[in-house]
């Protein structure tokens, strides 16, 4: 790993850990996991967004699948909660697998809209079959225990999503050094020259799918372990495109970025809460807005400023 | 067989309503390779300003008239605003700006009007016909009515006017209509601004059958995009067929099957055709230079 980018890690686990030190409240704990659990699921998306050049417009439905298995798991089954958050991953990385395969082969608006009708789906049946999932009222979720060990409270679960987040970015930020990461941002630039270097398109196209599935997948479970309640919106088409504002936001292909997307996105509906009725408003306009004026996202744009500034 | 009646009437005319949906991405798609997911909001405009004209007094046919203008105004507003500054950006750069358009635009409608369902009275009465056991609805005939008028009409403006022969040369191909003089920016507008028109339009057709509020766009625009993609992306015949098409499945599988999953079919179909046929039903397979 370049040692730019273990400094970020390093800044990161320091800003995070000093972070506690001005929250007035623990209020700002429960915002703080917020942010780490979607900078999760971005970090995966920037995977297959950022890096395979893939668009998916259905995430929130793997989300949906690992924060559901919480419930799912522990009610119907008698799961642990260890064993749940495994076979959340084990259904999510199933079904991307099984489905990314066709999907994948196409492009742009078709590829955006077979992965809106997935999720689409997902978030369908999860509202539907309420004698699995409790219908769109949702369902309880027991909290995490292991070998006698609970985590429960705000605080508990700003270190241990922090601690989560911190990994995902340690593994991802390896995989893009890998021959793996090398292969994918080939296939973003051109998938013909790719394909002719030897890589096999569709399966790193499908490899990038699935991981980013998977994080997205354990995201979602540690949402619904951390809130203790769970309901289909968390699969729906609005957090799908949430997701992918953020990783636009932060800036596509910027692992680190993906933490200033989330971060900001999440933090603002907190800001605006004042605005009551107009929220919608201003959140489609800054939705608007930042897609006009900062297309590379921010870090991108203020990185390249400094770099510009710089002799 | 009634009941098969019976679903083909509901079928047709909630699939009117995706077609003409369908036909709104197809013109600003072809116009600007923009696929606008606020085209739903147009669809809600339609039912929302006419309810509120109509009940403060408007006339009918006034109150049709001033949604349809309030929806081009702001297919052209949303087109200057946000479409225009962001030329260039990418696919996905463009789809999240016209979904934050469209929850803008919710926004709004839920401030300026309000949070509950409405219903205008139907055109001609509610008394049905009766057609081999089935029930038809009059307002039915009044969407057919109106998506084959509007279907035509649009045939005839893109085939027999000098400005449609400049969209249906932009859409083929920007530069060289450039080349030959067409003004390819008031030609995205106009498209933005037809669209609008026709998606105001379907909203006013059924919002006497299905009931309006602020938050309808959204699924009409997830549909009617499914039904232009099941038609072949792009392609207006495809679009109008895809909806009708899509109309049709939906009601089938909820009378025959289950309703549960009425809302699913679109994307059930989407994905199918997407599997089997990758440019739609009637989309030609593009060749990639390299």
């Amino acid at each position: 790993m370049p040692a730019s980018r273990s400094l970020g890690l390093l800044v990161l686990t320091a800003l995070i850990g000093v972070a506690p030190v001005l929250f007035p409240s623990v209020f700002y704990y429960e915002i703080g996991t917020g942010i780490f659990i979607a900078s999760l699921v971005v970090v995966g998306l920037n995977i297959l967004m950022g890096y395979a050049g893939q668009v998916s417009l259905g995430h929130a439905g793997f989300f949906g699948i690992g924060a559901y298995a919480m419930a799912i798991g522990p009610a119907r089954f008698g799961l642990p909660s260890m064993l749940s958050i495994l076979a959340g991953l084990a259904v999510t990385i199933l079904t991307a697998w099984v489905v990314g395969r066709p999907i994948l082969k196409l492009k742009g608006h078709y590829l955006a809209v077979a992965t809106l009708g997935l999720g689409i789906l997902i978030s369908m049946v999860l509202s539907n079959e309420a004698q699995w999932t409790g219908g769109p009222d949702g369902m309880s979720v027991p909290k995490f225990e292991l070998l006698g060990f609970t985590i429960r409270g705000s605080r508990m679960w700003y270190w241990t999503s922090a601690a989560v987040l911190l990994i995902g970015i340690w593994l991802a930020l390896n995989l893009v050094d890998s021959p793996t990461g090398r292969a994918l941002r080939g296939l973003h630039d051109s998938e013909v020259a790719a394909a002719s270097n030897g890589i096999d398109v569709a399966r790193y196209k499908l490899v990038a799918f699935t991981i980013s599935a998977g994080y997205a997948s354990l995201a979602g479970s540690m949402a619904a372990l951390s809130d203790g309640h769970i309901t289909p919106t968390a699969a729906g088409f609005l957090h799908s495109v949430e997701l992918v504002t953020m990783s636009v936001l932060g800036g596509m292909g910027s692992i680190f970025g993906a933490v200033i997307g989330a971060g900001l996105l999440k933090a603002l509906p907190q800001v605006l809460t004042f605005l009551h009725d107009y929220e919608q408003v201003v959140i489609g306009a800054i939705m608007m807005g930042i897609m006009i004026f900062l297309r590379e996202g921010i870090l991108p744009a203020v990185t390249s400023r400094l770099r510009s500034r710089a002799p | 067989m009634p009941e098969l009646m019976q679903f083909m009437f509901s079928g047709l005319t909630v699939g009117a309503v995706y077609a003409l949906v369908a036909l709104g991405f197809t013109i600003i798609y072809n116009a600007s390779d923009v696929v606008n997911f606020a085209q739903g909001e147009f669809v809600m405009l339609g039912g929302m300003v006419t309810f509120f004209a109509t009940a403060a007094g408007v006339p009918l046919p006034i109150a049709a008239v001033l949604a349809i203008a309030s929806a081009v105004a702001v297919g052209l507003v949303l087109y200057k605003l946000a479409i225009e500054p962001a030329r260039g950006a990418s696919v996905v750069t463009l789809i999240i700006i016209t979904i934050g358009a469209s929850i803008f635009i919710r926004g709004v409608a839920q401030i300026v009007f309000d949070k509950q369902f409405h219903r205008i009275p139907a055109f001609s009465g509610d008394a049905p016909f009766k057609i081999l056991g089935a029930t038809l609805l009059p307002q039915s005939l009044w969407v057919l009515a109106g998506t084959a008028i509007t279907v035509a009409a649009l045939w005839l403006f893109l085939q027999r006017t000098i400005f449609g022969k400049a969209i249906v040369a932009t859409s083929a191909n920007r530069l060289a209509a450039q080349l030959v003089g067409v003004d390819t920016n008031s030609v995205v507008a106009v498209s933005f601004a037809l669209s609008g028109a026709i998606g105001a339009l379907a909203g006013i057709l059924i919002t006497p059958i299905t009931l309006t509020s602020y938050d309808v766009g959204t699924l009409l625009a997830l549909k009617g995009f499914a039904a232009a993609m099941l038609g072949g992306m792009g392609n207006p015949v495809g679009a109008v067929v895809g909806g009708l098409l899509l109309g049709m499945a939906e009601q089938l599988s909820a009378g025959l099957i289950s309703s549960k999953y009425k809302d699913a079919v679109a994307f059930i179909m989407i994905l199918l055709i997407l599997f089997v046929l990758p440019n739609g039903l009637f989309g030609r397979a593009r060749v990639e230079r390299v």
